[in-house]
């Protein structure tokens, strides 16, 4: 296991280094001039010379590249070209938005997809299921800035219960918290409730079908039970993993939505950068995201690891 | 859906119950402010921000007169060299440093000498400033410079607190200390800016509501749905298209007024490379200003609330010349001009668009009117901060591109259209223009600087490098419950007066 560990480790190194590389230049492919966007309307050449020169912009992209990844070893992501906060300290603002939002998007989802699923698997062929159908291909067909600004239009300017937009912290006020997130939640959730939906639905078939649930059954178990407890057991392990997944959907998703909502999230923080041409911050974020992921999966594979043995070598 | 109802009926109970007893101005931006150092700001929507935290020197009213603000008076010598400025007593600054002779020296070299200064090219003709007495300052100047005063009514006049400044170093704007009506509080990137009510302020009994908060909401949409639900009481830039509904709406209030600036077409004239025609004859160029009506353009993409215009400044501004009215459309005239130039039809034009609903709108309106007099618009839309550098480096035939504006109309004038100034994208230059935007600058007497802007008109609107289309209404929409709320020119929203019911 140790060993395991160990060789896992010594391979995030180099995809590391690979994807800080990555993101270094591919930046660099972006059109516009950081220095440029920074003046705005003041276009002063010599002011924008300092610029370049402050920010070392005028140097070759590969000493550019090396001042940072040595101020990122020794924990500095540099400042934001735009208004001078360390990159380090914005990211830890904004994380933990995004994490709320997006554990309460899962919570969502898991609470409508999953349900859903068993219902019109179990219902098959009835109203129950083709309507548990219909929200799932509306579910995903729907685009996010859409339902985002239609609950908006209902839920704050018609019948005035929500913000429309704007963010609490949880640690500040937790009931203004969770009203000003739950509509960027839904939408975000929403989407994946829908995956997960049909996912479910078509796991549960395949377990209605199989063996030890006729068994069951035969034993005169009640109906209930033998879902609940012996089918939808086994049903599930997939969709869990598959939710896990979602997780990406989530990060992606977030860009939109914090947008149309104003939450002060990762989203909003990386799309205000890349049009600002906010080098600095891009770099911090993309870099934050990639160590998540690999972090992520790592995890991922160390518990698959610990619940099968067989891959113990 | 059960659950998502009952969790949204417990928080909208659970919410209802929060009151406050403070009165708040909620205001909307368009955008996330960029950094709260006046030295170091750049961006229009922080100047918004700074009208809440920093007073300036002067300031104007809503006729353009210069007004004082921290200062009582200002004096030019004969020569037109040397600026003395009184200053206003008993000003305080929010930290409680006193602001005198010395404080104002301080903030104004500051402005003129730090590192990543945006102001060096606003006091570029200070040479250095003396201090006359604890209330009076003089600027020096190496050249006499007209505009001189009216850069002190924006953020090169604004006054910081030199202990706080000396301290904080470049990261002065991430608590801005100066002597406004608000005393910053704290700042979250791209959620809120909030300050609260400075108890020594100067002007102190003009200001009614306790705090101030600004919050960024990007979508326009968005920004009205606010404002309509109660969560702002203030948004700037309202969409021209959603005008009838802030006036449809009883609870909000509309507040407009004509931008300083203006928007237009910028003609690459030395920097093209495939030496369009356009590029290549003014007769090109004034049979396309011909073909454009500009009324209907305003009546079509703006309902009409845009202003047509054919100068750097409205037709509402003391400096317009009406001798040079807004063309009409003729297309007959615009016809032959083509003719006369002898360029083999239809003129192709390369025509750089920053993406935008609006500025796609009126490229589209552009396209069809140019047309019917020979001209083909190809519109290529572009992402804004590309189209910055692709204009700079001379990648475009015509560039729709709009200016905030300045009070005076220099800042609207000289860094478009004097051979290699910062601006002069298209790589204009005409020495008899060049000449009237250097004299406008040397002299102080209106009426004598209306005289030499007539020049500058007449050689301008011939050779035709930027052609004017339009100037924006600036659209601010407020909660009725806001009392005394006035549009100035400039677009900032100013706090004194206003009270909230």
């Amino acid at each position: 296991m140790l060993n395991f560990l160990a060789r896992r480790l010594v391979q995030l190194v180099p995809t590391l280094f690979f994807v800080s590389v990555l993101i270094f230049s591919l930046q660099q492919l972006l059109p516009g001039d950081p220095a440029l966007v920074m003046a705005g309307e003041e276009r002063d050449p010599a002011v924008i010379a300092q610029i370049r020169q402050q920010y070392r912009l005028d140097q070759p992209v590969p000493i550019q590249y090396v001042y940072w990844v040595k101020g990122v070893l020794s924990g500095d992501f540099g400042e934001s070209l735009r208004n001078k906060m360390p990159v380090r300290e914005l990211i830890a603002q904004k994380l933990p938005v995004t994490i709320q939002l997006g554990s309460m998007a899962i919570v969502i989802a898991f609470l409508i997809g999953i349900p859903a699923g068993i219902i019109s698997a179990v219902k098959k062929g009835t109203a129950w299921d083709y309507g548990a159908n219909l929200f799932a291909l509306w579910g995903i067909s729907t685009p996010n800035f859409w339902l985002g600004i239609m609950l908006i239009f209902l839920f704050s300017i018609q019948l005035g219960w929500l913000p429309a937009s704007g963010y609490v912290p949880l640690t500040e006020n937790w009931r203004a918290s969770l009203a000003a997130t739950i509509m960027p939640a839904f939408v975000l959730g929403n989407a994946i409730a829908a995956i997960l939906m049909r996912h479910t639905r078509s796991a549960m078939l395949q377990v209605l079908e199989s063996d030890y649930v006729r068994t069951a059954r035969a034993k005169g178990l009640l109906e209930r039970s033998v879902i609940l407890k012996h089918a939808m057991r086994n049903a599930l392990t997939p969709v869990i993993t598959l939710g896990a997944l979602e997780l990406g959907t989530l990060l992606s998703g977030a860009v939109l939505t914090e947008q149309i909502f104003s939450i002060p999230g990762f989203g909003k923080l990386i799309v205000d950068a890349v049009f600002n041409r906010d080098y600095a911050v891009v770099q911090g974020v993309v870099l934050t995201t990639a160590t998540i992921y690999i972090t992520l999966n790592l995890i991922a594979d160390i518990a698959y690891v610990l619940v099968n043995p067989r891959l113990r070598t | 859906m059960r659950i998502l109802r009952l969790a949204v009926t417990a928080a909208a109970l659970l919410l209802s119950f929060e009151a406050t007893a403070q009165t708040t101005l909620r205001i909307g931006l368009a955008e996330d402010p960029d950094i709260l150092d006046p030295t170091m700001g750049r961006t229009y929507v922080g100047r918004i921000v700074f009208s809440a935290f920093c007073d300036k020197l002067f300031d104007i009213d809503e006729k353009l007169n210069i007004v004082p603000q921290l200062a009582l008076s200002h004096e030019t010598s004969a020569d037109g060299k040397e600026l003395t400025i009184k200053l206003r007593p008993g000003v305080k600054f929010h930290d409680g440093e006193p602001f005198d002779a010395e404080a104002a020296k301080f903030s104004i070299e500051r402005h003129m000498n730090f590192q990543g200064s945006f102001r060096k090219p606003e006091l570029a003709t200070v040479d250095h400033v003396d201090v006359v007495d604890p209330l009076t300052i003089k600027l020096v100047l190496k050249t006499p410079f007209s505009p001189l005063v009216a850069q002190l009514t924006d953020r090169a006049g604004m006054m910081v607190s030199p202990k706080a400044a000396k301290e904080a170093g470049d990261k002065f704007g991430l608590k801005p200390v100066c002597a406004g009506p608000y005393k910053f509080v704290e700042r979250v990137q791209q959620d809120r800016i909030v300050g609260e009510k400075f108890a020594d302020y100067w002007n102190k009994d003009n200001v009614f509501i306790d705090r101030v908060v600004f919050l960024p909401i990007v979508d326009a949409t968005v920004r009205l749905a606010n404002l309509k639900s109660g969560g702002l009481d203030l948004i700037e830039r309202v969409l021209a298209t959603d005008i009838k509904e802030v006036r449809g709406d009883s609870r909000l209030k509309l507040s407009t007024a004509l931008e300083l600036g203006y928007f237009g077409l910028t003609i690459n004239i030395a920097k093209d490379k495939n030496k369009g025609a356009l590029s290549q004859s003014e007769k090109v160029r004034q049979a396309l200003s011909l073909a454009i009506d500009r009324e209907a353009l305003t009546q079509v993409v703006f309902n009409g609330e845009f202003v047509p215009g054919n100068q750097w400044v409205s037709p509402e501004h003391p400096y317009y010349q009406k001798s040079f009215p807004v063309p009409k459309r003729d297309i007959a005239k615009a016809k032959a001009l083509m003719k006369e130039a002898g360029v083999t039809l239809p003129v192709a034009v390369d025509m750089m668009v920053p993406k935008g609903a609006e500025n796609e709108a009126v490229a589209q309106v552009l396209q069809s009117m140019a047309a019917e007099a020979g001209f083909d618009l190809k519109i290529r839309v572009i992402e804004f901060a590309t189209s910055f550098k692709q204009a700079q480096a001379g990648e475009f035939q015509a560039f729709l591109i709009g200016w905030s504006g300045r009070i005076d109309p220099d800042g609207n004038s000289y860094v478009f259209m004097h051979t290699g100034a910062p601006q002069n994208d298209g790589g204009y230059s005409n020495a008899e223009a060049d000449k009237a935007l250097e004299d406008a600058r040397l002299i102080n007497d209106a009426a004598q600087r209306k005289a030499i802007y007539e020049k500058l008109a007449k050689t301008v609107l011939n050779d035709l490098p930027l052609i004017y289309l339009y100037h924006r209404r600036l659209l601010i929409a407020h909660t009725n419950k806001l009392e005394g709320y006035k549009q100035m020119p400039d677009g900032l929203v100013r706090v004194i007066g206003l009270k909230l019911k």
